[in-house]
């Protein structure tokens, strides 16, 4: 960091120079300082996991020479960033799902990118009105289903409502944003009431209180204590990876809902470039870069996650899953449907 | 400091009751105090600030739906975990000071152990074993047949019980420390009057033992009860609604942040609360220890199967809050050891033990001046802010680095801005994502444990001791240095070790505050952990626990040296 000192030699200017020093001289006592804002970075704030995201921002480091910072953290970045303000050293925001863009962009953290890459590389289902948040995978919620026990697969979320599955549904907790994000859905689908006795039904349906993540829901199909369970299909493809984890995942099919009509719902991780970034320019050559085929490719292959970017397929289980039907919804549509959701969750008891 | 103390009445030395109070010299103490106090409070400022603000309603929402059940929840897991860990802390403490048995010598350190085992930790490894899809039950199911869930009862490890046990496997040294370190203070005197005087082991027990470990008892207890009361990772793994998972369901789920931080003091006023109730009951028993201990506290050998007994349920924390735990990350570590080992893993474990360390070693420092200005010059205001001040711990990590960020932005922000104008060159951040940012809110977070076990320790030593040696012409801090300090040693020094330790585990607030490409042992673990991958991680999260133990047993070497001298 560096400091511009006064030119004049008047006592005044001795005095500043004195308070600058030590003020610079306190950043670095701190040990550990924010990194100075040179060229050639971008600083990321980050909902996501950095072991997942690390192969595309090394790539993008050895393809251009910026270098990447990363924090992650899962609650309250919106909060740092905000309080930091016009001061703030992050550039860009990665989260991983719609409720946390839209968080940011209503917060007004975020500006909107003009940039005719992202435009074509991503649908404009997935990107923000305003081109304020940008979608970089998408992940759909599915219903899992036990090989043994359930036949027919042609499966849609209202199924879950009904009796015939009493007793032999499991789930995460309702709060999840996962859960909240399908709720919320059906709730812009069927308005709130049907929503209402929807949820009911489900929770009446459940084998167990909801708990654990959504791999503990496959091994709970797997191993009998239900037979369907509400997860994202990524976890699946992630355990069949796992060879301590792939005889769970091999007892268990992953449907894709409502086929039939509307299609599966869709959640997004995604990106934002916030309102004070100090390396704008390399920020969005870096959201241009994780929309590219080459880092779409490394989505898919090593977190089994669909990729935003139609000229990518792909491969193995993503491939056996392309073609199947998303629901349309506009996800802006979801968002303002979520405080209702979680209300719901509260009302009908979900959790207990 | 002053020097030349004013001399009290001489009568005054030999009837006071109440510690001494020295006006001119206490004044710089008190300052000092004044201020390290408010720096505790100011993140806990912060949160209040953000409360007052209109909350939309969510407070009717929450009564009329789940609040009822999370307050319900709460209370049942507070006094679950609090009973179980008084029994495992207090029963182990009581048998390691007063007897013994085999094993005695390296169970008294291996009780400890457990605590440095993270309790997300612990849930995790534990649902693993126990849950249906888990090893314990396939054999189970595969050695008598059972097909289905409804073919047997086994109990749910996801449960309020479950929770109960975990947190009490994990938090059961705090209670354990804090009161052996009473008990082994004590003069054996103490023991020989109550046996002439006719009183059986019960009776001791009863009447002598646990009033006198009454404070320790309680500042390990709130402990206990605080952490409990903070935990989301491992309340929600285990879908126990407790009123954290109210507060981060306002906050993130329902974006009022206002409507979070009135939770937040909530949850602080409960605290407060316990705390009080707990200060107005020990009031009028206010004990010190006879300043001449010539004899120790003697441990009595346990025989035949009284001594056997005693080993067993010495080991039974041990097994299940730690070997058990231990065993399963190192299965996983070997597992997924490809996957684990990390080149980087020394920075990692450096950047723990530096901020450890850093934290342990200022709040000695200020949790020893807080309770001596507190001791020398007692005033309604120093120990209303030394209280408050220890509050920070029942709130959730991530709130309490909340109210260190709000603060510490605005400083930044208005110091960057005052420099643009005089200089033309602003400073940006100085303070906010910073390593100090960190320290500091660990600090915050911790302070009661200094606090707490330093005051319980200076209450054990007896005002007279003050009253000479200012009547020897001894200034405060010269008395401090040759008086209380090495008698307060085994406390300092329990102190120390258990912030260490928590330190070393804390996870939200370093998630929050922390500078970019900056990872603690446990911020990688739970890189992991949130992607529920926990195996994955098994060997840093080892690693947590190893750089744990080293400082345990030193500390704990050290403390007991004391007492073998």
């Amino acid at each position: 960091m560096t400091l511009n000192f006064s030119q004049r030699c008047t006592p005044a200017a001795g005095t500043r120079r004195l308070v600058a020093k030590t003020l610079a001289a306190l950043t670095l006592a701190t040990g550990v300082t924010s990194p100075a804002l040179a060229a050639d970075e971008v600083n990321i704030y980050s909902y996501r996991q950095p072991f997942l995201i690390q192969p595309m921002l090394d790539q993008f480091t050895k393809d251009t020479g910026i270098k990447t910072n990363i924090v992650f953290a899962q609650d309250g970045v919106a909060e740092r960033l905000k309080r930091e303000g016009k001061n703030s050293p992050a550039d860009l925001v990665l989260t991983v799902d719609i409720a946390r863009l839209q968080e940011l962009v209503d917060a007004g953290l975020t500006q909107p990118v003009d940039s005719d890459v992202l435009e074509e590389n991503i649908p404009a289902q997935y990107r923000g009105g305003n081109d304020e948040w940008f979608g970089l995978t998408l992940r759909t919620r599915n219903i899992y289903a036990s090989k043994e026990r359930v036949e027919d697969t042609d499966l849609s979320y209202e199924d879950l409502a009904k009796p015939e599955w009493k007793g032999k549904i499991c789930a995460r907790s309702g709060k999840h944003p996962y859960n909240i994000a399908l709720i919320a859905s059906m709730i812009a689908h069927h308005g709130e009431e049907e929503t209402e006795t929807w949820l009911k039904g489900v929770k009446n349906n459940l084998a167990q209180k909801p708990q654990g993540g959504d791999r503990d829901q496959i091994r709970a199909v797997a191993e009998g204590v239900c037979d369907l369970a509400i997860g994202n299909s990524y976890y699946y493809g992630a355990m069949v990876a796992d060879p301590e984890q792939r005889g769970f995942a091999e007892k268990v099919n992953v449907v894709f809902p409502n086929q039939g009509d509307r299609g599966a719902h869709v959640n997004v991780s995604g990106v934002v470039l916030t309102k004070s970034a100090p390396n704008k320019a390399e920020a969005v050559k870096l959201m241009e870069f994780l929309t590219s085929e080459e880092a779409q490719e490394m989505y898919a292959n090593m977190n089994v996650e669909f990729p935003v970017n139609k000229a990518v397929e792909g491969s193995g289980l993503l491939k056996e899953w392309a073609g199947f039907k998303a629901d349309k919804l506009p996800l802006d549509e979801i968002s303002k449907h979520r405080e209702a959701a979680v209300k719901l969750v509260d009302k009908v008891d979900f959790d207990s | 400091m002053t020097t030349g103390a004013a001399l009290p009445h001489p009568l005054l030395a030999g009837v006071s009751t109440t510690p001494v109070r020295r006006r001119a010299s206490g004044r710089g103490w008190q300052l000092v105090a004044l201020i390290a106090a408010l720096a505790a409070l100011l993140p806990i400022a912060a949160v209040v600030y953000l409360s007052i603000a209109p909350s939309d309603g969510i407070w009717d929402h929450l009564w009329s739906t789940v609040l009822p059940r999370y307050i319900e929840n709460t209370i049942l897991l507070m006094l679950g975990v609090g009973l179980c860990s008084a029994l495992l802390g207090f029963g182990s403490a009581w048998l390691i000071a007063l007897y013994d048995f085999p094993g005695r010598r390296w169970l008294s350190w291996a009780l400890l152990l457990p605590f440095a085992v993270p309790a997300y930790v612990i849930a995790y490894v534990y649902t693993d074993l126990l849950q249906y899809a888990g090893p314990i039950q396939l054999t189970l199911r595969d050695i008598f047949g059972w097909e289905r869930a409804s073919d047997y009862w086994f109990p749910h490890i996801r449960s309020l019980g479950g929770a109960v046990i975990m947190f009490a496997l994990v938090l059961y040294p705090y209670v354990y420390l804090t009161c052996r370190t009473a008990l082994l203070e004590q003069s054996d005197n103490l023991m020989l009057a109550s046996r002439v005087l006719g009183a059986g082991p019960a009776r001791i027990f009863f009447r002598i033992l646990l009033p006198i470990c009454r404070p320790a008892l309680a500042v390990g207890l709130s402990l206990v009860l605080m952490e409990t009361l903070n935990d989301y990772g491992t309340v929600s793994y285990f879908a126990v609604q407790t009123l954290t998972a109210g507060l981060y369901d306002t906050w993130l789920n329902m974006g009022s942040l206002s409507g979070a931080a009135q939770i937040a003091v909530t949850m602080v006023g409960f605290a407060l609360l316990l705390m009080f109730l707990e200060r107005i009951s020990r009031k009028s028993r206010e004990r010190y220890s006879s300043s001449n201990r010539q004899r120790a506290i003697q441990a009595r050998s346990l025989t035949g199967w009284q001594a056997w007994l005693a080993t067993l349920a010495c080991l039974l924390p041990i097994t299940l809050g730690f070997l058990v735990p231990c065993a399963v990350l190192l299965d996983y570590a070997i597992t997924y050891f490809d996957v684990s080992w990390n080149s980087r893993f020394f920075t990692y474990a450096g950047n723990s033990l530096f901020l450890s360390g850093m934290c342990a070693l200022v709040l000695i420092v200020v949790g020893t001046v807080l309770s001596y200005s507190i001791r020398i010059q007692p005033s309604r205001l120093n120990r209303v802010l030394a209280r408050l001040s220890c509050v920070g711990y029942a709130m959730p990590g991530a709130v309490l680095a909340l109210g260190v960020i709000v603060p510490f932005a605005a400083t930044d922000n208005w110091i960057d801005a005052r420099m643009e104008s005089w200089t033309g060159e602003g400073t940006g951040l100085l303070l906010s994502g910073t390593a100090f940012a960190i320290i500091f809110a660990y600090c915050t977070r911790f302070a009661t444990i200094s606090i707490g076990s330093i005051e319980s320790g200076m209450q054990r030593i007896t005002p007279s001791m003050d009253q000479a040696a200012t009547m020897l012409g001894s200034s405060p801090l010269n008395t401090l240095r040759r008086i209380h300090l090495p008698l307060l040693r085994p406390s300092l020094l329990t102190a120390a070790l258990i912030i260490f330790v928590d330190c070393m585990k804390e996870l939200p607030a370093t998630l929050i505050l922390r500078p970019f490409n900056f990872e603690t042992l446990a911020t990688f673990v739970y890189q992991y952990a949130s992607d529920e991958q926990l195996a994955q991680s098994a060997l840093a999260a080892l690693c947590i626990v190893l750089a744990g133990l080293l400082p345990l047993l030193l500390l704990n070497r050290a403390s007991m040296q004391q007492h073998n001298d």
